[in-house]
Formats: structure tokens, C-alpha cells, sequence
């Protein structure tokens, strides 16, 4: 279970709701990440799972509902102070989001320059450190275009880390990897949160890899949190919807066929007798 | 009854959609001022998009310019000749350039060649998510991403168009001078004695400097208003040329008729 003491929760978020114009995204969603911890967020895709990580971060305002991060109800917070706060985040994007006009070395070191009035040689020696880290200190004069995905995911995994950041998220951070670069962001991942003291957030749909990593798991379904619990307890889950999702059968409570009318009334051919 | 309301619906629908995006660009606009410290404490970002903008330009403005000329020089000695005051070539060369043809020629390619790479790259970072990632590591865009090209695009565009008249005046000069044979001394001297500083010069780099203004203001709105996708980017570079080249003009007429009649009038 997770820590029953509320004052080590780094991100608290209390019956949080959320629409686009007037179409529901997230419903009373209500969680908790613990300092140290490396938490997921479980769902299909278009869930809500990202809505609510952008609602953290401050990029999206809920309609109802408290979002507290460090402490700070994030809703109530002007631009001033969500930059304030962010300079403890770091984000991982899907895609890494690199900055393409700049290299490797530049991107790492963008955010050190931006926020710190440190001296040219020791964002160096700062820079490598973190390209070292994710094993890519011989790429540092590369541009972000001649890098495979999961380099790039690397290099933006090293950028995300470049302030030692205390919450650490990360947008479906295994889509698109092959096997290899996969099982390596995941090690990544573990090590750089153990390493920093940091806590992370993981928004995944990739159960194999995700469970082997994390200490707690949050599934997200029709913007509701249906289920809860560590990986023994959801590999084990009774609960139909995380038993399809785990283990990634085609029907369930989530239908193969998109609802819609009569099969036979939809087709010219009359049905034989 | 129903075809005529409908239809005034829509108008209306048309018309303050227009509005609306008039006043977010307006905002945009304001903020983009507000938050330009970065762009001048820093100038070397500016100056780095000053190349991209202004640097990159050059052949196509001095080819352009080059034709522009000679073009004028041809024209302009077929009609001055009837008259027999074709030396007057020089004045009529320079003064069509320095008030009109140089910035607002040069506004035009300037919109299409900076103008739509500017919509183009700043739409990109939007749809990859850079512009995400910045706001994410507490980075302002505005300040880090569009300020610097905006000032940019207000520096380059009145060098562009000096450099547009230039070569326009030069190339007036190769065929009108050297192709043509008139006299290279009433040439230049008319055209010294004619072109006034403050009224031809200054005006037209006032011009060029409000086409600027404009054309970079819409680049930059635009890039960063695309829905980030790819048909969202290529719409977004469309109306960057469209609406810079319709507002270039439209500001030429306003200009020229507060500059070059009334009470300004020679």
C-alpha cells in the first residue's frame, strides 16, 4: 500500500474534474503520489491519462477540483507562479520534444542556462554528467535529427533531469521503441528517480514494461480511476476491465466493435433466409 | 425568410470570428512587446534570427531588385525619350524605388520568403511540442522563441529594402547609362538634385519599417496560433503570405496618401 501519511505526498489531487467545451474528460478523479515513489497511470488510449499529467504540470486548468503539487493548490496559481513551481518539474514528452535547431549539448544544457547564472564550464561538466548518465556523453555535438527514437528519448530524458528536478513525469515515454531502447528508458527511469530522491509519474499504456518498474499503479477508464494498486495486486486484479488491460485480450468490458447500428441493416445484401 | 437569415447568420458568424482573431493577435501583440526584454538583453539570439530572416533574403531581394531596375530603366527611357528628357532617367528610376518599389517589393518577398519560414518553424515547435517542453521548463516562448524573431524580422526588412533600392538603382544605371548611352552625369546629378532626404528617403524607410511591423507581427501570430498539425502548419504558412501581402498593401496606400499628398505635399 501506498504510505498512509498525506504530508509526504508530493502531488495530491482531490475529485478533480475536467471537460473540453462541454465534452467530460476526467470525472471526480482523485489521487495521490508519495515522495520517492515511482507511480503509474494506467489507460487506453484517449482515457484522459495525459489530461490529468498536463493539469499537474499546470498546462490545463481543471473545470472542479483540487490539484496540489508540492503543497500548492496549482489551480490557483498565475503564470509567474506555475514557472515557479515548475523549475522543480521536469517533463518527458512523448517524442522527446527536443529543440531541432540546437544539439544535443545545447538542449541539455538549455534549461541551465535559462534558470542559473552558473559559468559556461560548469554547465559543461554538468552536461556530460547527464548525457553520461543515459550513456550518450558521444553524442553531445550531434543535432537532435541524425539520433534514433530512442536516443532522442534518452537525450530528452537527460534535459528532463538537467535540474535535478523533484517530480519527474513522463508522457507515454516507451511509445514507439523498439525492445531494446524500451528495456532501457524503463532501467532509466528507476535509477534516475532512486538516484535524484526524486518522484515520478509515469503515463503509460505499456503494461509489461511499466509494471516491472513501479511501485504503485492507477488505472484510468471513461476518466475515472477504476482501479488501484501495486503490480502483485494488479497482476492478480479481479476486476475485468485491468484483466483484459493486462493482459491485452482483443474483447471485454472494452467492446472490439465501436458501437453501431444492426450489422445486416447496414449492409445492401439481404440477409439469406 | 429562412435562406436570408440563415445567410445573415453566417456573415455575422464570418464577421466576428474575424474580430475575435483580430483581438487575439492584438493581445498577442501586446504581450510580444510587453516580454521582449530577453530579445535585447540577449541580443545574440535576435542576431541569429536577423541571419535566418534578413541574411537569407539577400539574393533573392538583390536578384529581384537587380530586375526590378533594369526593368525600370528600360521602361522608363521608352516613355522619358518622347519627350525628349530622358535624362531625367535617373530621377525617375530613384524615386519610384526609394518611395515604392523598394519596400513594398521587398515587403512582398520578404513575406513570402522569411514570413512563411518563420510561420512554418514556429508551428513546427508547436506540433513536435517544443514550445510545450519550454513552457514546461518554465521558459516564456513568447520571450524565448517569438520575441527574437519578431525583432528580427523589424530590423531586417528596412536593410532589405535599402538594399532592394540599391541594386534597383544600379541596375537603372547598367541599362539606362551603359546599355542605352545616357549621359552618366545628368544621371546621378538629377537624380541628387530630385531625391529629397526627408521627404523621398525617410518616407520610405518608414514604410518599410511599418511593413516590417506588420509582415513579422503576422508571421509570428500565425506560427503560434496553428493547431499543431501538419495540414494546421501548411494553412497557418498560407495565410502568413496571403494576409502579409494584402496587409503590405493596404498599408502602402494609407501611408502614401498621408505621405505624399495634403499638407505634406511638395
Amino acid at each position: 500500500m501506498l504510505n498512509p501519511s498525506p504530508e509526504t505526498d508530493v502531488v495530491r489531487i482531490e475529485s478533480l474534474s475536467f471537460a473540453y467545451d462541454t465534452r467530460p474528460i476526467l470525472h471526480e478523479v482523485s489521487l495521490r503520489i508519495p515522495r520517492g515513489k515511482v507511480v503509474a497511470i494506467m489507460g487506453a488510449s484517449g482515457c484522459g491519462k495525459t489530461t490529468l499529467l498536463r493539469m499537474i504540470g499546470g498546462s490545463i486548468r481543471p473545470t472542479a477540483g483540487v490539484a496540489r503539487v508540492f503543497g500548492v493548490d496549482t489551480t490557483q496559481l498565475d503564470t509567474a507562479g506555475l514557472y515557479r513551481m515548475r523549475r522543480r518539474m521536469g517533463m518527458l514528452f512523448q517524442f522527446g520534444a527536443l529543440f531541432t535547431d540546437m544539439s544535443v549539448y545545447d538542449n541539455v544544457a538549455f534549461a541551465l542556462r535559462e534558470h542559473t547564472a552558473l559559468p559556461e564550464s560548469a554547465i559543461r561538466d554538468l552536461v556530460l554528467m547527464k548525457l553520461d548518465a543515459v550513456g550518450l556523453r558521444g553524442v553531445a555535438h550531434a543535432m537532435p535529427s541524425s539520433l534514433s527514437g530512442g536516443m532522442a528519448r534518452r537525450v530528452a530524458l537527460a534535459r528532463t533531469v538537467a535540474l535535478d528536478p523533484a517530480l519527474i513525469m513522463y508522457d507515454e515515454p516507451f511509445a514507439g521503441l523498439d525492445p531494446i531502447s524500451l528495456g532501457v528508458i524503463a532501467r532509466l527511469i528507476r535509477r534516475l528517480n532512486d538516484a535524484l530522491g526524486a518522484t515520478s509519474i509515469i503515463v503509460t499504456h505499456d503494461v509489461e514494461e511499466s509494471l516491472q518498474i513501479v511501485d504503485y499503479i492507477y488505472f484510468v477508464s471513461g476518466g475515472r480511476i477504476i482501479a488501484e494498486g501495486t503490480a502483485e495486486a494488479v497482476r492478480a486484479s479481479g476486476v475485468p476491465y485491468v484483466r483484459q488491460f493486462v493482459r491485452g485480450e482483443t474483447d471485454g468490458p472494452v467492446p472490439f466493435h465501436y458501437p453501431a447500428a444492426d450489422y445486416w441493416s447496414d449492409l445492401a445484401v439481404p440477409k439469406a433466409a | 425568410m429562412n435562406a436570408i437569415r440563415h445567410t445573415l447568420t453566417q456573415l455575422g458568424n464570418a464577421v466576428t470570428r474575424r474580430l475575435t482573431r483580430l483581438g487575439v493577435a492584438s493581445r498577442f501583440f501586446i504581450y510580444l512587446l510587453w516580454h521582449s526584454g530577453t530579445a535585447f538583453q540577449r541580443f545574440r539570439l535576435t542576431i541569429r534570427e536577423v541571419y535566418f530572416a534578413g541574411v537569407l533574403s539577400l539574393i533573392i531581394i538583390l536578384v529581384s531588385g537587380l530586375f526590378v531596375g533594369m526593368v525600370l530603366g528600360l521602361q522608363g527611357y521608352d516613355t522619358l525619350q518622347r519627350y525628349g528628357s530622358s535624362e531625367a532617367l535617373g530621377v525617375l528610376v530613384a524615386l519610384s524605388l526609394v518611395r515604392e518599389l523598394g519596400p513594398v517589393v521587398a515587403g512582398l518577398l520578404f513575406a513570402s520568403r522569411a514570413g512563411s519560414a518563420i510561420t512554418a518553424e514556429i508551428g513546427l515547435m508547436k506540433a513536435t511540442e517544443q514550445i510545450s517542453a519550454m513552457e514546461m521548463m518554465a521558459v516564456d516562448p513568447i520571450a524565448r522563441v517569438v520575441a527574437p524573431r519578431f525583432w528580427a524580422g523589424v530590423i531586417s526588412m528596412p536593410l532589405l529594402a535599402a538594399l532592394f533600392s540599391a541594386m534597383g538603382i544600379f541596375g537603372g544605371y547598367l541599362v539606362g547609362v551603359q546599355l542605352i548611352g545616357v549621359d552618366p552625369g545628368a544621371f546621378w546629378s538629377q537624380m541628387q538634385a530630385a531625391v529629397d532626404i526627408r521627404q523621398d528617403v525617410m518616407n520610405g524607410v518608414i514604410k518599410s519599417v511599418v511593413f516590417g511591423i506588420a509582415v513579422t507581427w503576422i508571421a509570428v501570430f500565425e506560427g503560434y496560433d496553428a493547431p499543431p498539425t501538419a495540414e494546421g502548419v501548411s494553412g497557418a504558412t498560407t495565410r502568413t503570405v496571403v494576409t502579409g501581402s494584402l496587409a503590405i498593401l493596404a498599408l502602402d496606400f494609407m501611408l502614401t496618401a498621408l505621405m505624399f499628398t495634403g499638407g505634406n505635399a511638395k
